[in-house]
């Protein structure tokens, strides 16, 4: 077959190899940078030009104690509010995607807003709304301001997810005899928890990753985008690029994780494993 | 099987979807041990019967009775009897023996008996060697029968059954209509049966209960629904009839006069006549032939017969007519060698036994030959 090719479909097929290469290069060469430059050893304050290979970052990837902290802030907003909105979140689309009630149609356009909208306008009126009440900034409002656009997030992927999910199969718990909160648990919760985790995951680094509403909201309190923001006007020390590609790092493994753990069900569903029961 | 024994009963059971009846007056009982089909096309309100006895729907009006106790506004989670669904709805993300096990466990039945009730459950179904298996790496026809396992493992008052058949092919479900009365024998448990497929009803049913547009025509064995239905609509919904409309000319020593419509007069015994008929002279009936019983003459006596179409079905020879009046009427006469086969264009004519004509009140919308068959409803759909 391949002998069979033409001249032009050569050339056509190295054209497309090149675009497929070009994109890819186009995408990861930040990522690469990142990891690259936290080798780096830098003269002077900023991590910009490459002076030569060291490990003396990755030694100390703590050695600049305010980025530590801003890091520990960002992680602790982080798991703080994407808990909560993905209870509320995963709440609201079950009921969207279960049930048709009064105002169904509202809260559908009301979940969208906060995506549509531009974060600007987000943090800036929701700073305003903080003064009016007179809330003192800091983790509460971050927190308060992060599960806003995370639950509207988590429940428009989740929705996207359960769509097409057979409710017959809660009706089918009941009728053996299960309480409605079993049959949840039991059935609809398992086959919706990947679709969960995965609109957790991305909510979780939405938090992360925020800056502008954080930056409205935040009073006194650095978070992880806000220190380097800050920072990046003295000095940009290579240890961002060690928590940057740790951080990265540990996207990775968790993705490793979900394929690994998508693969054994496969396996399990292909028969492989043995042994009935439990 | 003892109705006076009812597992089931429906008391005046109405359901009502704002101003739609979905059921009018649902009020029959299911015995113990019996295997009772509801039947009727989409939409006449069966599969929301069963609903109502299973718990999904509550009635508007009217008492759903389970071993005699009123469970019209108990959950389904606390009636005794099970579901096989439509599309199995069996659990994905367990096994086999997982889904089996769940009722069981879910009524917090120990771990060793489940197991042991589990094991017998899948052996009885044939899927022993299968308990380990997710339920996509099954065909369908084994998905049904873990459907019916998970459902008989509670050892239900009654197992209830939507269409069960209806996603099978047609040898499938052929060989698993015989597989679902072994079961049924062999478990001894109540089935009610829904299905739109009358063949299906009739070859598996103890009782059937024929419903349209919400209402129940009538409810009795296959053999009383097929030879004496008691409207028009089970006459021509039970396998193919001839409804020829008349009016009754004379009522006399238990002979009735019919006044065809198109001129012919015939006479029927009135033990061949449907419960509660008008019978007053002038009043409109119906004279129902069903295309077996009619038989071929040459002319001299019975229907004068123009024959269109003749089709060859093997056991038998399926000839379409028109009556003088142009009413289409239909004949299976036997295969004869000896006997010249009517050809499209001669005249001849049918005649019947005395048995076999039945009497309906009131006219049909089509006269003549009605062809109900799954085939074509199914099309229909």
């Amino acid at each position: 077959m391949s002998g069979a090719l033409s001249t032009r479909q050569r050339n056509g097929r190295r054209f497309i190899n090149g675009v497929a290469i070009a994109a890819m290069l186009y995408l990861f060469a930040p990522i690469v940078m990142i990891v690259l430059f936290s080798f780096n050893n830098p003269k002077g304050k900023f991590n910009i030009v490459w002076r030569g290979f060291t490990l003396k970052n990755w030694k100390h990837p703590f050695a600049s104690p305010e980025l530590t902290d801003a890091l520990l802030v960002s992680l602790k907003v982080a798991v703080i509010s994407t808990v909560c909105a993905t209870i509320l979140g995963t709440m609201i689309a079950l009921s969207l995607s279960r049930y048709k009630f009064k105002g169904s149609g509202v809260v559908n356009l009301f979940l969208v807003l906060p995506l549509t909208s531009p974060e600007i306008v987000l943090g800036s009126s929701l700073a305003t709304l903080f003064i009016a009440r007179g809330t003192t900034f800091g983790y509460v409002t971050v927190i308060i301001a992060h599960i806003m656009f995370q639950v509207s997030f988590v429940a428009v992927t989740l929705r996207a997810r359960i769509r097409g999910f057979d409710w017959t199969l809660e009706q089918a718990a009941m009728d053996l005899g299960a309480t409605p909160q079993r049959a949840f648990w039991k059935v609809t919760f398992p086959l919706i928890l990947p679709g969960i985790l995965a609109a957790a995951l991305l909510s979780f680094a939405l938090s992360i990753d925020d800056f502008i509403i954080t930056f409205f909201n935040a009073g006194s309190l650095v978070t992880f985008p806000l220190q380097i923001f800050g920072a990046s006007r003295v000095a940009i020390p290579p240890q961002i690029n060690v928590l940057a590609t740790m951080i990265l790092m540990g996207s990775i493994s968790l993705m490793v994780v979900g394929f690994v753990l998508g693969l054994r069900r496969e396996k399990i569903t292909l028969g492989t494993a043995k042994s009935s029961g439990k | 099987m003892d109705a006076n024994d009812p597992v089931v009963k429906l008391d005046h059971v109405r359901k009502q979807y704002g101003s739609f009846v979905a059921v009018h007056e649902a009020d029959f009982a299911i015995g113990r041990g019996e295997f009772f089909a509801m039947l009727g096309p989409s939409g006449c309100g069966k599969t929301t019967t069963l609903k109502m006895i299973a718990g999904f729907e509550q009635p508007t009006d009217g008492r759903v009775l389970l071993e005699g106790a009123d469970v019209s506004q108990v959950p389904p989670h606390k009636r005794n009897v099970n579901t096989v669904f439509q599309q199995y709805a069996l659990f994905p993300h367990m096994s086999v023996f997982d889904n089996v096990a769940f009722g069981p466990r879910a009524k917090k039945i120990s771990e060793a008996e489940t197991t042991k009730r589990v094991n017998e459950m899948l052996d009885v179904v044939r899927l022993g060697e299968f308990a380990s298996r997710r339920p996509a790496q099954l065909s369908g026809g084994q998905q049904q029968r873990v459907a019916l396992a998970r459902a008989l493992v509670n050892y239900p008052s009654a197992l209830l059954l939507d269409e069960p058949l209806a996603a099978l092919d047609l040898k499938l479900r052929e060989a698993m209509q015989i597989e679902l009365k072994r079961i049924q024998r062999e478990v001894g448990i109540t089935f009610v049966f829904v299905t739109h497929d009358q063949g299906e009803a009739l070859t598996m049913s103890d009782r059937i209960a024929v419903m349209s547009e919400g209402r129940v025509e009538q409810v009795g064995a296959p053999q009383d629904i097929y030879m004496r239905p008691q409207t028009l609509f089970v006459a021509g919904f039970i396998g193919s009839a001839n409804l020829l409309p008349g009016t009754v000319a004379s009522v006399d020593g238990g002979v009735i006069r019919i006044d065809l419509v198109g001129g012919a007069q015939v006479a029927v015994s009135s033990s061949q006549c449907a419960d509660s008929v008008d019978l007053a002279v002038g009043a409109r009936v119906t004279v129902m032939v069903r295309p077996e019983h009619a038989i071929l003459g040459n002319g001299s006596e019975g229907l004068a017969v123009s024959v269109t179409d003749t089709v060859f079905q093997g056991s038998s020879m399926r000839i379409v007519g028109r009556l003088s009046n142009n009413t289409e009427v239909v004949a299976l006469a036997p295969i004869d060698p000896s006997a010249p086969t009517p050809v499209p264009g001669s005249q001849c004519s049918i005649t019947w036994h005395a048995t076999s004509p039945y009497v309906l009140g009131g006219w049909p919308e089509t006269a003549g030959s009605t062809t109900t068959n799954v085939d074509s409803i199914e099309a229909a759909l």
